[in-house]
C-alpha cells in the first residue's frame, strides 16, 4: 500500500534512463539543472497563488469578496499583477550603494531557494535528503537576513535603515526560538534527518505522541517563525503606518517582485517545515487501532498529505496577520527574550527528561 | 577531470578572489559582503568534503551569525558615503612583506609535511550521534572537558556583556 504513490521509482526511472546515454558526472549535473528547473517554476507558481490566497483569506476575515474580476473568482488577478511588475521602471537611486543594491534582492531569494531544496513533499519526491536536515534549513534561511540588512543600508534612507534594523534585531532574536522549538522534536525523534523524522511518525505525529511539551514547542515554533518571516503582528521591518514600507521603500518593479516571493515563499518553507516536524509531514493520518478508517486514508496520497497540512498552517499564519494589531519593537523583544526563550528551554529539559524514562509513545 | 575536482577550483577561486576584495575594498559594507561570500564558500568546500554538519555550523555561526552582527555594528556606526583612507606607502609594503612569507611558510609546510596515504576511500559517518558523543565524550578522543571550558568562557563573556551594557538605575534617576 505504501509503495503505490512511491516517487523514488519516477525519480529511479529518469536517473536510468539519462544513466544510459551520459557518464555519471554528466548525469548529476543534468539532474541538477532539471531539479533548479522544477524548483523555480514552482517558486513562480507557488508565489502567484500564495499572494491570491492571502488576498482571498484576508477579504473573508474583513467581511469582503476580494479579488473577484480577473478571470474566475478573480484567479488570474496575480498573474495580471505580475505582469504589471515586470513590465514597470526600475527606479535607480543615484546616491546609493548600486552592486548593493542590486545583490540584496538576490540574497534573499537565493536564502529561501536553498532552504525550500530540503523539503520532503512525497516519499521519494526529496531534492536532498541531509543527515542533518533541520540544522541546514535553519542555517541557509539565516543567510536572508543579511540581504535584509544589504537592501536597508544600500538604499540610503532613512525608512530602509530604521526597517532593516528592526528586522535584523527581530530575526536573530526569534532564530533562538525556532532552532529550540526544532530542537525539541529533534530529541524526541532521535535525528535532525527529515526523512527519519517522518519515519519515526508512521504511529503517530509527534504534536499527539509528544504529550504537551511537543504542543508548546508547536505553538513557540508558530509564533517565532510568523516572526521569523517578518509578517504580521511582527512585520515592523515594513510598518507601512510608520516606515512607508520598510526596507524595500526604495524597490521597485521586479526588484521589488523579488522580496515579496521570497516572504511569500518563505512563509511556505515554515509552514511546510512545521508540517512536516510536527504534523507527520506526508504520512496520512492514522488514528489508534481504527483499521477500517486507517486503510482509507492511506489511499490518499501523500503528496496530497503534505499539501493540506502545509496549506492549514499557512491559513493560520495568515490568521495572525489579520486579526492581531502590530507589537512594538520593545515588546516584540520582549516577548522572545522573557518569555519564549525561557520557556523553551525549561520546554528542552522536560523533554530530555520525557525520551529519558521513555515515557514519550 | 571529475565535478568534484572541479568544484573544488570554483571554491578556491571563489575563496581567493574575495579574500583579496575584502581586504582590498574601501567600501566598509562591500567588504562584509565579500567576507561573507568567502565563509560562504568555506561552507561550500565543507560540503565538497560530504562533512555536512561543519558545514551547516559555518553558515549558522559565520555567515548568518558574525557577518549579520559586523553589517548591524557598522549600520550603526557609518555612513554610506563614507570610504577609508588610503594606507600609507610603507605600512603598505609591511603589510604585503608579511603576508607574502606567512604563506610562503604556509605552502611551504604544507608541501613538504609527509602526509600518511589514504587508506580509505569511504567518508567516514559524520552523524550527529557520533558528533555529540565525541564532543561529550570522557575516553579517549573525548572531547568533554575543552566543551565545558568553552562554555564557562563563553556564560563568563555573556554575564560581563550584560553587566557593562546594564544601565546603571540610581546615576539615571539622578539626570
Amino acid at each position: 500500500m505504501q509503495n503505490l504513490y512511491d516517487f523514488s521509482i519516477l525519480t529511479g526511472a529518469i536517473h536510468e534512463s539519462l544513466s544510459r546515454s551520459m557518464s555519471p558526472g554528466w548525469v548529476t549535473f543534468t539532474e541538477l539543472v532539471i531539479i533548479g528547473l522544477v524548483f523555480l517554476l514552482f517558486f513562480a507558481l507557488l508565489g502567484l497563488f500564495l499572494v491570491y490566497l492571502e488576498r482571498k483569506v484576508c477579504a473573508i476575515i474583513q467581511n469582503r469578496v476580494g479579488p473577484n474580476r480577473v478571470g474566475k473568482w478573480g484567479l488570474l488577478q496575480t498573474i495580471a499583477d505580475l505582469i504589471k511588475l515586470l513590465i514597470k521602471e526600475l527606479i535607480p537611486i543615484r546616491k546609493s550603494d548600486k552592486f548593493l543594491f542590486n545583490l540584496a534582492p538576490f540574497i534573499v531569494i537565493i536564502a529561501s531557494l536553498m532552504a525550500m531544496a530540503a523539503l520532503p513533499f512525497a516519499k521519494g519526491l526529496h531534492a536532498i535528503d541531509f543527515n542533518i536536515g533541520v540544522f541546514y534549513v535553519m542555517a541557509v534561511s539565516s543567510l536572508g537576513v543579511v540581504g535584509i540588512l544589504l537592501a536597508g543600508w544600500s538604499s540610503n534612507s532613512k525608512y530602509s535603515l530604521i526597517g532593516a534594523m528592526r528586522s535584523g534585531a527581530q530575526i536573530v532574536s526569534y532564530e533562538l526560538s525556532v532552532g529550540l522549538s526544532l530542537l525539541a522534536i529533534v530529541v524526541f525523534s532521535g535525528s535532525m534527518q527529515l526523512s527519519a523524522i517522518i519515519e519515526s511518525q508512521a504511529n503517530g505525529w509527534w504534536i499527539f505522541k509528544g504529550h504537551i511539551p511537543a504542543f508548546i514547542s508547536f505553538v513557540i515554533f508558530l509564533i517565532a517563525s510568523t516572526a521569523e518571516i517578518n509578517r504580521g503582528p511582527f512585520d515592523l521591518a515594513e510598518a507601512e503606518s510608520e516606515l512607508t514600507a520598510g526596507f524595500h521603500t526604495e524597490y521597485s518593479g521586479i526588484k521589488f517582485a523579488f522580496f515579496f516571493l521570497a516572504e511569500y515563499i518563505n512563509m511556505f518553507i515554515v509552514a511546510g517545515i512545521a508540517a512536516t516536524v510536527f504534523l507527520g509531514g506526508w504520512m496520512p493520518l492514522h488514528i489508534g487501532s481504527w483499521e477500517g478508517f486507517n486503510h482509507i486514508m492511506d489511499f490518499v496520497p501523500p503528496i496530497v498529505w503534505f499539501f493540506l497540512k502545509t496549506f492549514f498552517i499557512i491559513y493560520v499564519i495568515m490568521w495572525f496577520k489579520w486579526t492581531f494589531p502590530r507589537l512594538r519593537i520593545d515588546q516584540l523583544l520582549t516577548l522572545e527574550w522573557k518569555y519564549l526563550l525561557p520557556v523553551s528551554l525549561v520546554n528542552i529539559v522536560v523533554i530530555a527528561f520525557l525520551v529519558l524514562m521513555g515515557w514519550h509513545f | 577531470m571529475s565535478f568534484n575536482v572541479v568544484m573544488f577550483y570554483v571554491f578556491s577561486a571563489i575563496i581567493l578572489l574575495f579574500s583579496l576584495l575584502t581586504i582590498t575594498s574601501r567600501r566598509i559594507l562591500r567588504a562584509a559582503v565579500y567576507l561573507l561570500f568567502v565563509l560562504i564558500a568555506t561552507a561550500g568546500v565543507y560540503f565538497l568534503l560530504e562533512y555536512q554538519f561543519m558545514a551547516a555550523v559555518q553558515l549558522t555561526l559565520y555567515a548568518g551569525g558574525i557577518v549579520v552582527l559586523i553589517i548591524f555594528s557598522i549600520l550603526l556606526t557609518h555612513h554610506i558615503s563614507h570610504l577609508f583612507e588610503k594606507p600609507e606607502l610603507t605600512k603598505l609594503l609591511m603589510g604585503t612583506g608579511v603576508a607574502v612569507v606567512g604563506s610562503f611558510l604556509t605552502i611551504y609546510t604544507i608541501l613538504t609535511y609527509p602526509f600518511p596515504e589514504i587508506v580509505t576511500t569511504t567518508p567516514l559517518p559524520a552523524t550527529m550521534e557520533n558528533i555529540g558523543a565525541q564532543l561529550l565524550g570522557v575516553e579517549k578522543n573525548g572531547y568533554a572537558l575543552p566543551f565545558e571550558l568553552i562554555s564557562i568562557l563563553l556564560l563568563a563573556a555573556m554575564i560581563g556583556a550584560i553587566v557593562i551594557a546594564k544601565k546603571d538605575k540610581s546615576k539615571n534617576s539622578e539626570i
